[in-house]
Formats: structure tokens, sequence, C-alpha cells
């Protein structure tokens, strides 16, 4: 029983901080992005959460262990560390499909291996071409659409 | 994790690691300030966010090393008290990286000399037996590749483009290329740390590194230029005129508002 509770738990912690939005791209949370890499229990019954930057200057970081705190702020009975951890390197691989799925919508193109067949989030269409590798995020770049003329951000592989 | 490896160092290797890490943050911070300076000022926004960006990648970069060099130097220096309370001889950053912005073909030149050295360095280094430099350097090396690929790109493009741009380039170029040397030499505190599998060997990469700027070069056009002696001095401290200037600007706020915080 007291196993289960302890699940339930860690997961009840996830459900939490799913509800985290990414500062600059609201529709992911940061734990669709992949930033909350592991929520662990420790010994004395607190929790180690670890998170990890998504660039290594991307100026959101402060900003979102802050509002990872918050969140976990408002279990009052919760006691927990949060610790940042570089290794392994956070990659796009790390973006769950319901993320993938979220940027689509938002009009931000997922990151699709290799770069090469980026379809445009409008219309679909694979004739797009990239304007700039570096966009208005550390962790896009800037795309515009041949048929429906749209510009649009696709979220860099890396 | 940090600590713990702080302590398995003899005195003689930690101090040599604070040195190593300083000069990969120095030159981290020095380039970043100077892409930020075009914050703004660009030709095009999508220039502006790029240069910011790169401005960005390589400041994050400075206070993982930097903060390790604290660490390891044992002074309660962290890394923001290294970046705005040093002068310019405790600098230990590539004379490159401190040359004027100029023209955009000289950023572009400077990016390209530089990232094309710090790209498979980074990729070395993530195979070092200190985890932080490790786990920095994997991290790291991911973004300068598109560094490099954007100052490659617009090599081929200036190289190529208008009679203008190319002169404007290959001027550049031979103003720059005698700053190259310094990021293959090294000194003591390298054969030290090789020797441990901590730093990368800087000779190592210069055959690489020669290889893709020749063919940068003979696909943009430009010549190779002829240096009969290399600048250096960046790493024992002894700089070009210009880190001075940069380091005022800099350096202003936290000099004249010590400790002040946002």
């Amino acid at each position: 029983m007291a196993e289960t509770r302890e699940i339930d738990r860690i997961a009840d912690l996830w459900a939490l901080l799913d509800g985290v939005p990414d500062p600059e791209i609201p529709v992911i949370s940061v734990v669709d992005l992949g930033i909350v890499r592991d929520i662990r229990e420790q010994p004395d019954g607190s929790v180690t959460v670890i998170i990890t930057p998504t660039y290594t200057g991307c100026p959101a970081t402060l900003l979102i262990e802050q509002m990872i705190r918050e969140a976990l702020e408002s279990d009052a009975s919760l006691r927990f560390t949060i610790r940042t951890e570089l290794s392994p390197a956070w990659t796009t691989d790390w973006i769950s499909e319901k993320g993938k799925q979220a940027l689509k919508e938002y009009g931000i193109a997922p990151p699709q291996p290799g770069e090469r067949d980026v379809p445009c989030p409008r219309c679909g269409t694979t004739d797009v071409e990239c304007i700039s590798q570096f966009g208005s995020t550390p962790c896009k770049a800037l795309y515009k659409c041949r048929q429906c003329l749209e510009p649009f951000d696709h979220f860099k592989c890396i | 994790m940090a600590k713990a490896e702080n302590n398995k160092y003899s005195k003689t290797i930690q101090s040599a690691v604070a040195e190593y890490a300083l000069r990969l943050g120095d030159n981290s911070l020095i380039l970043g300030q100077r892409l930020g300076e075009w914050t703004g000022h660009s030709a095009a926004v999508e220039i502006d966010m790029a240069l910011s960006n790169m401005a960005l990648d390589l400041i994050g970069q400075a206070q993982h090393f930097l903060g390790l060099a604290g660490e390891m130097e044992g002074k309660h220096r962290d890394a923001d008290a290294l970046a705005f309370t040093r002068d310019a001889h405790e600098f230990r950053n590539f004379w490159l990286v401190e040359q004027a912005n100029g023209d955009f073909a000289r950023t572009i030149a400077r990016q390209f000399l530089f990232s094309t050295w710090q790209k498979p360095m980074l990729g070395e280094l993530a195979n070092s037996t200190n985890e932080t430099l490790a786990a920095v350097a994997e991290k790291a090396v991911k973004e300068v590749s598109y560094h490099q690929s954007y100052a490659r790109d617009w090599m081929l493009r200036l190289g190529g483009g208008t009679e203008e741009s190319h002169h404007r380039l290959q001027r550049a170029l031979d103003d720059l290329w005698g700053y190259t040397g310094e990021m293959f030499a090294g000194n003591g505190v390298d054969d030290m740390l090789v020797a441990e599998g901590i730093s990368v060997d800087p000779a190592a990469l210069e055959s690489g590194w020669t290889i893709e700027v020749d063919a940068v070069l003979a696909e943009a056009g430009l010549t190779k230029p002829a240096v009969e002696r290399m600048t250096s001095g960046g790493l024992k401290g002894h700089h070009s005129e210009h880190l001075g200037h940069l380091l005022a600007e800099m350096q202003f706020l936290q000099r004249a508002y010590p400790g002040l915080e946002w």
C-alpha cells in the first residue's frame, strides 16, 4: 500500500508540473518540453526534481526554475530540492508527442530530424524556405511557406 | 559533483584547471560581448537575431566555465565576480575574439575562424575526465555547430558576392589571420592537463581546422593570407588595446555600483 501511495505521489507531481507552461511558448509545458528530467523520492521523504536547460544561454532558464519552484510550493507539505543537470544534454527528441502536437497547433513547426522536410504548420506543404537559422528565441529558426506565404517558426532540432 | 571533483585534484592540477576554465570562459565571454554589440545595429533583423542568439549561447558557456574556474581557484569568486571585477591583464582570452567588430565582413571572418576552432574543440572536450567540462562541452557543441555553419554560409556569400563584399572579407581575413596561431599554441597548463585527460591538446586541433578553413576559402574564392609571425599573448594576460575598451563598457555597472543586483 505504501508503495502505491508513493507512486501516486510522484505521478501527482508530474501532473502538477505538467501545468507549468514554458514562459516563451505557453502552449507547451515544461514537462512536454523535456526540461523536467526526473522526480526522485528521497529516503527522508523529500523529493528531488531534476531539470535541464534547453540552451546553455537561454534567458528563460532562471524564470522556468522559479515557476517550477512556485508550483511545488503550492503543496505546503512537500519538501523538495530542484537540481540542474547539464548531462545528458537536452535534445529535441525529449519533446513529447503531446508537446509536438501543441507546437504545431500553435503555428510552430515541431523539430524534424534532418530539418530537410519541414512542413508548414498552416498548410502542410514542405515547399518552404529557411529565412534564418536563428529566430526569436534560441530554440527556433525562422521559415517561410512558399505556398501559403506565411512566415513561421521551426523548433530547431538539436 | 563539482565539490567532490575539486577534492580529488592536487593543488597544482586544481589551479591548472582554474586557468584552463578561465581561458575557455574568457573566450566565450569576450566574443559574446562583442556579438552583443550588434544587437539593434545589424543591417537586417535576421542578422540581428542570429548574432544576438550566438552571443547568448557564448555567454551561457562563459557562465559555466567561469563558475568552474572560480570553484577551482578557491578564492570565493563566482562567474559574475570573475567577469566583472578583473582587469584586462587577468583575462586569458585569445586576441582574435577581442578584436573590434568592424564591418559585418570582419565580424563574420572572426566568427568563422573562431567557431571552426571551437566546434571540434568542444567535441573533444565532451570526453574530458572532468565532469563539469565534459557536460558543458557536450551541450555547447550542439549550439556552436549552428554558429559555425552560419559563419561558413556568410563566408561563401560575401566571398562570392559583389566586388565590394569580396574585398571587405579579404581585407578582414588579412587583418585577423595573424591572431589565429594563438588558438593552437597552448602553454604549460595544457601539457599538464592533456596528460590527465582533462583538456584538449590545442596543437591537435590545427590540421582539422586548416582543412576546413582552406576548403571554405577556396570555395569562396578568397586568398589564404600569408603571415610571417603570429601575434599572441592572451594566455599570459597580454592583450591588444581593444580589450580595455570592451571591459570599460561591460564592467561599468559593477564597477560603479559594486554588488548591484537586478
